[in-house]
């Protein structure tokens, strides 16, 4: 094992799905084992080697103020630092608090909130330190994953495309449920990666994967007001698992737009239309 | 392998601290803490710092529609639990009940999780403790073939999950009512053929499990599980106790009271009354053996598993039974699938309260949601499996520690480790979990 490249696995707030997401990669797992000296993985070992480490994973959002420091003491440990998934990425379900008071929120869940101690928000790793990828994903993709660790192992650059949901339809040869069924969907506005899972069974995407690049914000709006989601139904559908990304708060802000079918090849002036 | 080996007795030391900061081979974040006094135990602690997420209070204001996709994410391992309570819970406000087709297919989405959540807990986190490993990963180095026995079993479960869930982790095709797509026969087929080699894996199992040496220990927890008569419960039941309660999920907040202590963000559950209780494997186990499959059973018998286990560490080998089962019972069902048509309900919101419990592979999973008639969520009240072990775990290490006080802090450590993963503990579900101190003054 000696002169394998070092990797540590680390957990802030968070489900586990995303580090399970490495050991469901039955068919790899023990193969990644033979390339990989695994240093640090607290929910697969007992034994933890000492950094710094060549690639740290990060599950997770920081939470609270001891995360805070603790995510710096990673970062200074890693020579590469990877995010898997929605919650490192940007804040996880639990960004809905970003939205509310927080203490309100342990009063909720918790007869003594005085007892609970956390920030009053939940925010992606790259708030707080530099992050050298972001892998999508509530939960990550397993063969994302898997191209991500043999991009590092190789010295290269993930190929992660950064396109919508709507590529992968096309891909997949899945029926538009917006456009065949009138099926609310997020897809125009998802970023790629879990191979359009929900269309192909028959469901709008929920964007899970968080924001596609540059995104039509107006477009997506009348798309969504069309398959007959009231204003509020258009705000909740972008807090859920991603809440917390920038150009989804910003998507969330348009909650009506131009009927799907209306622009901007249907109008006159073109020149007008953009967004 | 020779754990046993090189301990140092410790005789003299009456007054010592142990401290676990980091439980490893556990889902979430926990650490435990033992402090011994005169020679005796004070305390122990189970701490779960694993941050607080808040799921109840900010599912306040959903859609009656989300709570499966948003509770899903209270836990990576166990999402289709969640999914299953919450469905049941929302369906019940609503007054609708499912096709026998549809709680059929989730039985067999139920299967997969049971699988590949023991699976893993069995050859990932909890096998390497009796042989000696840090890892699997380390017990792979000599012994290859026994993890590729795990990790197929584990992904015979997950190619369940991938089939009827959509996806292995957080599924997507589970909705309120039924499943937004059912799977084709042919799908179906293809999945029981990989099943069939799993059954023979989950069987092999048992027999490498019943070969480990077992510390003796017993408890005299109160168990608890939900029961289907003439059929051992996964997706629905009414709850049962060794104790002779048995009450109906709506009622298990007349009998489940639970408390917050300081040192946890996991509320610690008590039975009012009566005072504290185990769920899980074993209690299933003991409420509902007699309903196992002749297989599942044979294999029981044959493991040395008698009408009840109370010994905790011997909780890996009902897990390895209650694999063999969940694999029978997925081509049981798979053997006689139709599609359901269609495959969900329409389940439109009225105001009402509606509770849901099934079993999830940690054990009786709680959850109870008010709506109003515009199908919001105005409040919300989920109760894992680990907050309810909490105390029993805490109790059964208080004893276990006290029986092994001549042990030198690193080994009596590493067996305390070992007797926390007994209960398969799930940090990330309960928040509300754990860092080992042992606290000798």
């Amino acid at each position: 094992m000696t002169g394998a490249p070092t990797l540590a696995v680390w957990k802030f707030a968070s489900c586990d799905g995303c580090q399970l997401t490495l050991l469901d990669c039955e068919d790899e797992l023990l193969a990644i084992a033979d390339r990989v000296d695994i240093a640090h993985f607290t929910e697969a070992s007992s034994r933890s080697q000492p950094g710094p480490y060549d690639v740290s994973l990060v599950e997770g959002s920081v939470t609270t103020a001891a995360d805070a420091e603790r995510i710096r003491r990673v970062r200074a440990m890693s020579r590469t630092l990877v995010t898997i998934g929605a919650c490192a990425s940007a804040g996880g379900v639990q960004a809905l608090r970003n939205f509310a008071d927080v203490r309100e929120f342990a009063s909720v869940v918790y007869a003594r909130p005085d007892y609970i101690s956390a920030l009053a928000t939940s925010t992606p790793v790259a708030a707080h330190v530099d992050v050298d990828f972001e892998l999508r994903g509530c939960p990550v993709d397993r063969r994302q994953l898997l191209e991500v660790l043999t991009a590092l192992l190789a010295g290269r650059k993930p190929n992660i495309p950064a396109h919508s949901v709507c590529f992968e339809c096309k891909q997949r040869a899945v029926v538009c449920v917006a456009v065949a069924r009138g099926t609310p969907c997020l897809g125009p506005v998802t970023h790629a990666g879990c191979g359009a899972l929900c269309p192909a069974h028959q469901r709008g995407c929920y964007g899970c994967f968080g924001p596609a690049e540059t995104p039509n914000a107006g477009a997506q709006a009348g798309l969504l007001r069309a398959a007959g989601l009231s204003e509020a139904d258009v705000l909740r559908a972008y807090r859920t698992f991603n809440a917390g990304a920038p150009a989804f708060i910003e998507l969330s802000r348009v909650t009506d737009g131009p009927p799907p079918g209306s622009g901007p090849r249907d109008l006159p002036e073109r020149g007008d239309q953009g967004d | 392998m020779t754990s046993r080996k090189g301990v140092t007795r410790v005789t003299e030391q009456t007054d010592r601290t142990l401290t676990v900061r980091a439980l490893a081979r556990v889902e979430g974040e926990g650490a435990m803490h033992v402090r011994v006094r005169d020679g005796a135990v004070e305390d122990v602690r189970l701490e779960i710092y694993e941050p607080p997420r808040f799921f109840e209070a900010l599912l306040r204001g959903r859609r009656h529609t989300e709570p499966p996709d948003i509770t899903a994410r209270i836990c990576g391992i166990c999402p289709v639990a969640y999914q299953m309570s919450a469905c049941l819970a929302i369906e019940a406000a609503c007054g609708i009940e499912v096709t026998d087709a549809v709680a059929d297919l989730r039985r067999l989405l139920y299967c997969g999780e049971w699988i590949e959540s023991h699976a893993l807990h069995i050859y990932l986190l909890h096998a390497p403790d009796f042989l000696g490993y840090a890892s699997a990963l380390d017990l792979a180095r000599e012994g290859r073939g026994l993890v590729e026995r795990g990790l197929a079993l584990k992904k015979a479960g997950n190619a369940i999950m991938e089939l009827v869930g959509g996806r292995a982790v957080h599924p997507v095709n589970v909705r309120v009512g039924g499943f937004y797509r059912a799977p084709a026969k042919t799908e179906m087929a293809a999945l029981a053929e990989q099943l069939r080699g799993a059954l023979d894996l989950a069987l092999d199992t048992v027999t490498w499990a019943a070969g480990f040496e077992f510390p003796d220990f017993r408890h005299d927890h109160e168990m608890l599980a939900l029961v289907t008569p003439g059929q051992y419960a996964i997706e629905r039941g009414t709850v049962a106790s060794t104790g002779g309660l048995a009450f109906a999920p709506a009622q298990f907040e007349d009998y489940v009271i639970e408390e917050q202590v300081p040192h946890s963000t996991a509320l610690h559950a008590r039975l009012a009354g009566r005072g504290r209780y185990l769920t899980g494997p074993t209690a299933r186990y003991t409420l509902s053996g007699q309903w196992l499959s002749p297989l599942a059973r044979q294999a029981a018998d044959a493991a040395g598993l008698g009408a009840e286990c109370r010994n905790p560490f011997r909780s890996i080998l009902v897990r390895a039974v209650e694999v063999v089962y969940a694999v029978e019972e997925a081509l049981r069902l798979i053997d006689r699938y139709e599609p359901p048509a269609p495959c969900y309900l329409e389940v439109p919101p009225r105001a009402a309260v509606g509770h849901g419990a099934t079993e999830a592979p940690r054990g009786v999973l709680f959850h109870r949601y008010a709506i109003d008639a515009e199908g919001l969520v105005t409040s919300a009240r989920i109760v894992p499996p680990t907050s309810q072990n909490q105390a029993s775990i805490e109790d059964d290490l208080r004893r276990f520690v006290a029986g092994r006080l001549d042990l030198d802090d690193r080994e009596l450590t590493r067996q305390c480790e070992q007797a926390i993963r007994n209960y398969d503990p799930c940090i990330s579900c309960s928040t509300n979990f754990l860092d080992l101190t042992v606290d000798r003054g």
